[in-house]
């Protein structure tokens, strides 16, 4: 009932904002009809014109957390591509644009080509690198034919005639791409691709391995970003009329669309849309008049009273987010939650997904390791293992610290790459596959200090890998089975709460709900029950075979020896990144090698 | 294309070698400050400046010896940079949005300037101003020496500082880990404040520098963010060396870019190497 409504409410939501958008688009379409004074179409010309640069920006860089500092590169792009198409070309102005559009997303998408693939580039570096290419452009520009240094004129390119005046159809074409703008990055906000986004933001490392395609999202929101940012620039030369490289190809453009963003919300669609005309009004009534000098001074203090007391932007004020979250609150009787597990699993067991009546027989290998090894710099966490993971079973992975059972984790779900050996996944080599492509065939871990990702909802956080995981459902199903698998580990009543707010017990859970939730084949649980007490071990038990039921078959590493007996078909012992005993778990605990890898040799 | 002289071309690289001492000390505190604080500052540009013009007050109108500003000028900006900080603690800034904070920051100094001293050119004369001297066949010019000593000194005194010293050892590892630190007795907070008046202080004397060598104008405040910046993350950050040493480089590269074609083609060549570098060894940083 809860899904529905949720479903139900999102999707009325989308209806009103494409006519609360459409409502704006005809209203200020019939602006230039009232006959105002030219400074009214002039002004909110240049608001549409930063509306489409942040939310533009805002497309990659305020979903994903890649601040991009190289808009006035995409910008400048765009504007110089019109103007030589336009003034040197004779090419019809409208023409001109999807060419602007077309050459700041090739930049763009080549720059990401190769800096996305470099993972140490994120946050600032990220800023700085596309600073720099800003300014290599910029003089690459200023030095060749396209510029040569003393500017471009556009004064000659006749201004198609889409308003009573060159002016309004100007301000016309202004105000459609700014509603197209504002339209590509709401939809983007709702589809998968903005949850993929945001998971980026949180952690992009988890996020790949839970199977969101990161790369692949990154050039998408990049693309799109770029292309955007390409027309508001081929409009603004004609706007202009006369473009320099040194205007162009600076600082200023990219931060204050930073800041637009910063001010209005990153996290939010229509964020950019309020800092962009907030900061347009005040910077025009702050400059235009006698005291331009002062009101600079205003400008930069009211900045830094913003960020002060709003560090998630204007519509991320405390007193505006409280409305949102409250009917989520009501919804979820939270009080019962901790004991909660043990009836929820009685009565959702059965309508897990592929369940069967009786546990499933173990049959064939799932999962072949053959010779795999990792080595971080000369030291080897793994060293040559070799082992099979049968269909149906739970294989319990044991070793003390630093024994390597974790590698392997990393090393199935393709977090890290082998530095030899081979994998191989039902008859599939998935050795060195990209993290996302192991998850979408049906392999999902839980973090042994869970990861969820921090500004996402409980619920997204799960919806997340029905999304991209092995079950690759759309978004109104993926929350569906979300709100399955929060009931089933007994979470339902948290699912609007965000990670930081649940105790260790629910995180962990969160973990194994998220696992669960893409319908994994092999589930891979690296110490889901440390740091539980006995009672919720006995719950966490009581799921875990309740999975197996389900159809799964489960690598478990755990120290905990009491549910290792209880559960596990067989276990494998890791000792200093070797496999040392192999066996039923009761039988293979009494070897001596086993006993004294845990404990030390006998007679030392 | 012609290639210039031998003379021509050391000389390009002296005064690339001169620029470098510039962009390393102007780089110095924002390393510091970025790498041990966590802050990236861009009012450290507006610090400077603010600084050149007290020290073009203080000396083509009050009269003082350009030198002997400093005198006012480092204790003055070590109380600024420690307030600067204090607010930063009060408020518990990301790193991002210090960015920004510190460019409202910028805004303001620059509005500050522009009213107290006009958007025009001004220009220090002083005794140090056309002061030269001649070695073999090359000029080195008096201010600029002066800066690339102030940039060696300095940097080489807080490498030794950060390596050699308890005070190092404790804004190190509460660079590294600021919780852990103050478990173990480190005052992170006190270090925090100290570190940025510190930082502010660099400001100030990079100011003084930048009043004796080169021509003010309140704009001119945005146009060494990009090349210090690359000398920045070139030379790592939190590292005391690098700036100079990555801006010597940087500088050398572009005096001889712009001796050889165009000096239009300068910044390409300081903005391809941080790119190469941020690309190569991001591991660095």
């Amino acid at each position: 009932m809860t899904t529905l409504a949720a479903t139900g409410q999102r999707r009325r939501e989308t209806t009103r904002v494409a006519m609360a958008l459409a409502a704006t688009g005809i209203l200020l379409a019939a602006v230039p009809l009232l006959g105002l004074p030219l400074f009214y179409e002039s002004f909110l010309y240049l608001v549409f014109h930063w509306i489409v640069l942040a939310t533009s920006w805002n497309i990659l860089s305020g979903y994903s957390g890649y601040f991009s500092f190289g808009h006035g590169a995409f910008f400048g792009a765009g504007m110089y591509t019109t103007a030589t198409l336009a003034a040197k070309f004779d090419v019809p102005f409208l023409w001109t644009l999807p060419a602007a559009a077309l050459v700041a997303m090739l930049l763009g998408l080549a720059i990401g080509a190769v800096v996305f693939r470099v993972q140490r580039i994120r946050g600032e570096l990220f800023a700085l690198v596309t600073l720099a290419v800003t300014f290599v452009v910029g003089t690459i520009v200023l030095n060749t034919p396209i510029d040569g240094g003393p500017g471009v004129y556009l004064s000659g390119v006749p201004v198609p005639k889409l308003g009573p005046s060159p002016a309004s159809s100007l301000y016309l074409m202004a105000l459609v791409t700014a509603m197209a703008t504002v339209a590509i990055a709401y939809a983007i906000y709702r589809a998968k691709l903005g949850l993929a986004l945001f998971a980026i933001h949180d952690d992009e490392d988890v996020a790949e391995v839970m199977g969101v395609p990161t790369f692949a999202s990154k050039m998408i929101a990049f693309a799109a970003s770029c292309a955007l940012a390409g027309i508001a620039g081929g409009i603004h030369a004609l706007f202009v009329s006369y473009v320099t490289a040194g205007e162009t190809f600076t600082i200023t453009v990219p931060l204050t669309v930073v800041l637009m963003g910063v001010l209005g919300g990153t996290r939010y669609w229509a964020g950019p849309v309020v800092g962009a005309t907030l900061i347009t009004t005040l910077l025009y009534a702050f400059t235009a008049g006698d005291h331009a000098v002062a009101g600079k001074a205003v400008f930069g203090a009211l900045l830094i009273a913003v960020i002060l007391f709003l560090p998630d932007g204007v519509l991320g004020a405390p007193w505006l987010r409280r409305r949102e979250r409250a009917p989520s609150e009501e919804a979820g009787g939270d009080a019962t939650v901790a004991t909660a597990s043990v009836s929820a699993v009685e009565s959702a067991g059965a309508r897990a997904p592929d369940s069967r009546v009786a546990s499933p027989a173990i049959g064939e290998p799932l999962l072949v390791a053959s010779g795999i090894a990792k080595s971080f710099s000369g030291v080897h966490a793994l060293e040559n293992v070799s082992l099979a993971i049968r269909r149906n079973e739970i294989l319990g992975l044991l070793g003390p610290n630093g024994s390597g059972k974790s590698t392997f984790i990393n090393l199935v779900s393709g977090h890290y790459r082998a530095s030899a050996g081979s994998l191989r996944f039902d008859g599939r080599d998935i050795t060195n596959l990209d993290a996302h492509r192991i998850a979408r065939l049906g392999i999902a871990r839980t973090y042994q200090i869970p990861r969820p990702f921090a500004h996402l909802s409980v619920l997204d956080n799960v919806a997340l890998t029905g999304m991209f995981g092995a079950a690759a459902l759309e978004r109104a199903a993926a929350e569906r089975e979300a709100w399955r698998w929060l009931e089933f580990t007994g979470l339902s009543g948290k699912a609007a709460a965000l990670p930081g707010d649940l105790n260790l017990h629910q995180r962990k859970f969160l973990e194994l709900a998220r696992a669960l939730a893409s319908r994994p084949r092999l589930l891979l649980l690296d110490e889901v029950l440390s740091g539980l007490t006995p009672g919720e071990i006995n719950d966490a038990i009581a799921l875990i075979r309740r999975i197996r039921d389900g159809g799964a078959t489960i690598v478990f590493v755990e120290h905990v020896m009491r549910a290792v007996l209880a559960l596990t078909d067989r276990i494998v012992v890791l000792d200093h990144g070797l496999v040392i005993a192999e066996g039923a778990a009761d039988a293979v605990m009494r070897q001596t090698e086993v006993v004294a890898a845990f404990l030390g040799a006998p007679n030392a | 294309m012609q290639l210039p002289s031998a003379t021509l071309l050391a000389q390009s690289a002296l005064s690339g070698v001169f620029a470098g001492a510039l962009y390393g000390l102007l780089g110095l505190g924002l390393s510091l400050s970025w790498g041990l604080l966590r802050q990236i500052n861009l009012a450290h540009f507006a610090f400077a400046f603010l600084s050149a013009y007290l020290c073009y007050q203080l000396s083509a109108v009050g009269g003082l010896d350009p030198l002997l500003t400093l005198a006012v000028i480092v204790p003055l900006f070590f109380a600024i940079g420690v307030a600067t900080q204090w607010l930063f603690a009060r408020f518990s800034i990301s790193t991002f949005n210090s960015l920004l904070v510190t460019f409202g920051l910028t805004v303001i100094i620059e509005s500050l300037i522009q009213s107290i001293w006009t958007a025009d050119f001004r220009r220090l004369e002083s005794v140090y101003g056309n002061a030269r001297f001649k070695v073999g066949a090359l000029y080195v010019p008096a201010p600029e020496l002066l800066t690339l000593c102030a940039a060696l000194a300095l940097s080489l005194a807080i490498w030794g500082v950060l390596r050699y010293t308890d005070l190092g050892k404790a804004l190190r590892a509460s660079a590294e880990d600021g919780a852990i630190a103050q478990a173990f007795g480190v005052d992170r907070d006190g270090l925090a404040l100290l570190l940025s008046g510190v930082c502010a202080a660099l400001a100030g004397i990079a100011g003084v520098c930048l009043a004796l060598s080169q021509t003010l104008a309140p704009a001119q405040i945005y146009s060494w963010i990009g090349v210090v910046f690359a000398a920045v993350m070139m030379g790592g950050l939190g590292r005391p060396l690098g700036p100079l040493i990555a801006g010597i480089v940087i500088g050398v590269s572009e005096a001889l870019t712009m001796a050889i074609t165009a000096p239009s083609w300068a910044p390409l060549v300081s903005f391809t190497l941080l790119i190469v570098v941020l690309l190569a060894r991001p591991a660095r940083i």
